[in-house]
């Protein structure tokens, strides 16, 4: 047995970690492709506001962040309607209450503390058994979801005219999914940080569409690479006592340019 | 007798304020390749969408197989390739055999896989257009007049009795052309599909299709094909010269 995994922390770390290492590209790669990318630093800072709303309230922070960024979520599909033209303007109108939002909020709680740094840029120290409940309860609900909707999520991604006239039901769908990614924000901030979970969501896409052959291949290639970026995050977090988020998406940046090396290398 | 299976009352679409379509009627029969013509502008694509419901038409009733198409549920029936179908995202990491596999999705079921049944219809469908042997390859790296025959695949696999096609021949080099009639002359004839077209293609116009429906001014009018080029409307349609272009042969 590892001797990191000695520690009942790490042990929760890892757990979440990995879960975090599979949810995010399942995710990432309809969000990559229907060119959403804005839209996981969206929820991510309405998910912050709900923290902020936690430590004020005195309420568990996980559950504050999950109904702000539900909300902020349904809030995007909202506004899209009044801005259809100009879809990208939904998400930043909502990106800019959050972050509004969670400025305040934090003043207020005076919540500028360990605690908040910990939900900024990740934490392997920090994960509650409470914490590893939620992201479970949370993963499952995705994964299920991905797994039981892959059809119609793929066919809305490449054509949603098409789809839409096959019979999916895309309006209800486009609003779900986008749920679906708050809850997936809110299963990753824990480990990855809020101020990268959408850097989790996008990398490993992007590096397994550098080189994948089909659209399976691409997110078992993404699932990978995120498995890879996690566990050797979380060991250099460990050992070298930095904050896990930033490890993580620098491990998950670099498999990035070794990818694009590999290409230009051995494929023209 | 005339069998109608498609059939379009009264049907009114405007974009805000601006009327685009005024009360038009139209009926498809079975066996039918009509093809749409009109000036750029006209509304044919807007006409072909609000007909398959995709955009939301103001007032007017579409009947499918005889059902009112708000109680329509065989979409699979149908099969519609939009404008520009092959403009999409040339970066989208899917197989031919993927995105011809997505329009079975009503075949399918809910959370179910793509099972050995439902392969051996894609094979067919790539058959048909003859692209069998790229059905591994990654969609962006076809060529136009490739994905096109995809995307046709993608219509049949889900073996729909009507097809609509939105100028599929724009963007297509002469020979893709040439065999894409070919392929629909089989469809229609062979198989007994009914096929509606918009397109510029003149030529088309007056050697592929038994009837015309022009639309100008928010109107439409049908024609057999055999009358349409002494007919006034088609001429101002075009502003005159091309249609005379099409007719001279
Ligand atoms: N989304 C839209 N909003 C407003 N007007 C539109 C929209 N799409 C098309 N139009 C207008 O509707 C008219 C018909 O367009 P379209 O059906 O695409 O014509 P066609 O296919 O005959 O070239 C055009 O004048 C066009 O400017
Ligand atoms: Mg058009």
């Amino acid at each position: 047995m590892l001797e990191v995994l000695k520690y009942s922390f790490m042990q929760r770390a890892f757990a979440a970690g990995l879960l975090v290492a599979l949810i995010c590209p399942l995710i990432g790669v309809f969000i990559v492709l229907r060119r959403m990318s804005m839209i996981g630093d969206t929820l991510s800072h309405a998910s912050l506001a709900g923290i902020a709303a936690g430590m004020l309230g005195k309420f568990y922070p996980l559950w504050g962040a999950l109904i702000f960024s539900i909300a902020a979520a349904i809030g995007i599909e909202k506004l899209r309607k009044d801005f259809s033209q100009f879809a990208e303007l939904s998400i930043s109108i909502v990106l800019s209450a959050s972050i509004g939002l969670a400025v305040v909020l934090i003043s207020l709680a005076k919540s500028f503390n360990a605690d908040l740094m910990g939900y900024l840029f990740g934490s392997i120290i920090a994960v509650t058994a409470q914490d590893v409940l939620m992201i479970s309860i949370l993963g499952l609900i995705i994964i299920a979801s991905i797994t039981l909707l892959y059809k119609e999520f793929f066919y809305i991604a490449f054509d949603e005219e098409g789809a839409e006239l096959a019979g999916i039901p895309v309006a209800k769908l486009n609003i779900y999914f986008t749920v679906l990614t708050a809850m997936t924000i809110v299963v990753s901030m824990r480990i990855v940080g809020i101020l990268m979970v959408s850097s989790l969501l996008v990398i490993p896409v992007a590096s397994s569409m550098q080189i994948s052959k089909s659209f399976k291949n691409t997110i078992v290639l993404s699932v990978l690479f995120a498995l890879s970026s996690v566990l050797i995050g979380l060991f250099t977090s460990f050992y070298l006592d930095l904050a896990p988020g930033g490890t993580i998406v620098l491990v998950s940046v670099a498999i990035l340019l070794l990818v694009i090396a590999y290409k230009r290398l051995f494929r023209k | 007798m005339k069998d109608i299976i498609f059939s379009v009352k009264d049907l009114t679409f405007s974009y805000g304020n601006s009327f685009i379509l005024n009360n038009i009627s139209l009926d498809i029969n079975r066996g039918d390749f009509m093809g749409i013509v009109g000036p750029n502008g006209s509304g044919k694509s807007t006409f072909v969408k609000a007909c398959l419901g995709l955009v939301k038409r103001q007032s007017g009733t579409v009947t499918i197989f005889g059902k009112d198409s708000g109680r329509f549920k065989q979409w699979g029936l149908l099969a519609y390739i939009p404008q520009k179908a092959t403009s999409f995202n040339q970066g989208f990491p899917a197989t031919v055999e993927e995105v011809v596999a997505a329009n079975l999705y009503q075949h399918i079921g809910l959370g179910k896989r793509l099972g050995s049944l439902h392969r051996d219809k894609v094979e067919a469908a790539l058959e048909i257009v003859g692209m069998t042997d790229y059905k591994e390859r990654l969609i962006g790296k076809l060529s136009g007049g490739q994905q096109q025959r995809v995307f046709i695949a993608k219509a049949l696999v889900s073996e729909p009795e009507i097809m609509f096609m939105d100028e599929p021949t724009v963007g297509i080099d002469y020979k893709s052309e040439e065999s894409f009639y070919e392929l629909m002359e089989y469809l229609n004839k062979e198989k007994k599909m009914t096929l509606v077209m918009v397109t510029h293609d003149t030529g088309a116009i007056s050697t592929k299709v038994n009837r015309i429906a022009c639309i100008t001014d928010g109107k439409l009018h049908v024609h057999d094909a055999d009358s349409c080029c002494s007919n006034d409307i088609c001429f101002d349609a075009y502003g005159d010269s091309k249609m005379k272009l099409a007719h001279k042969h």
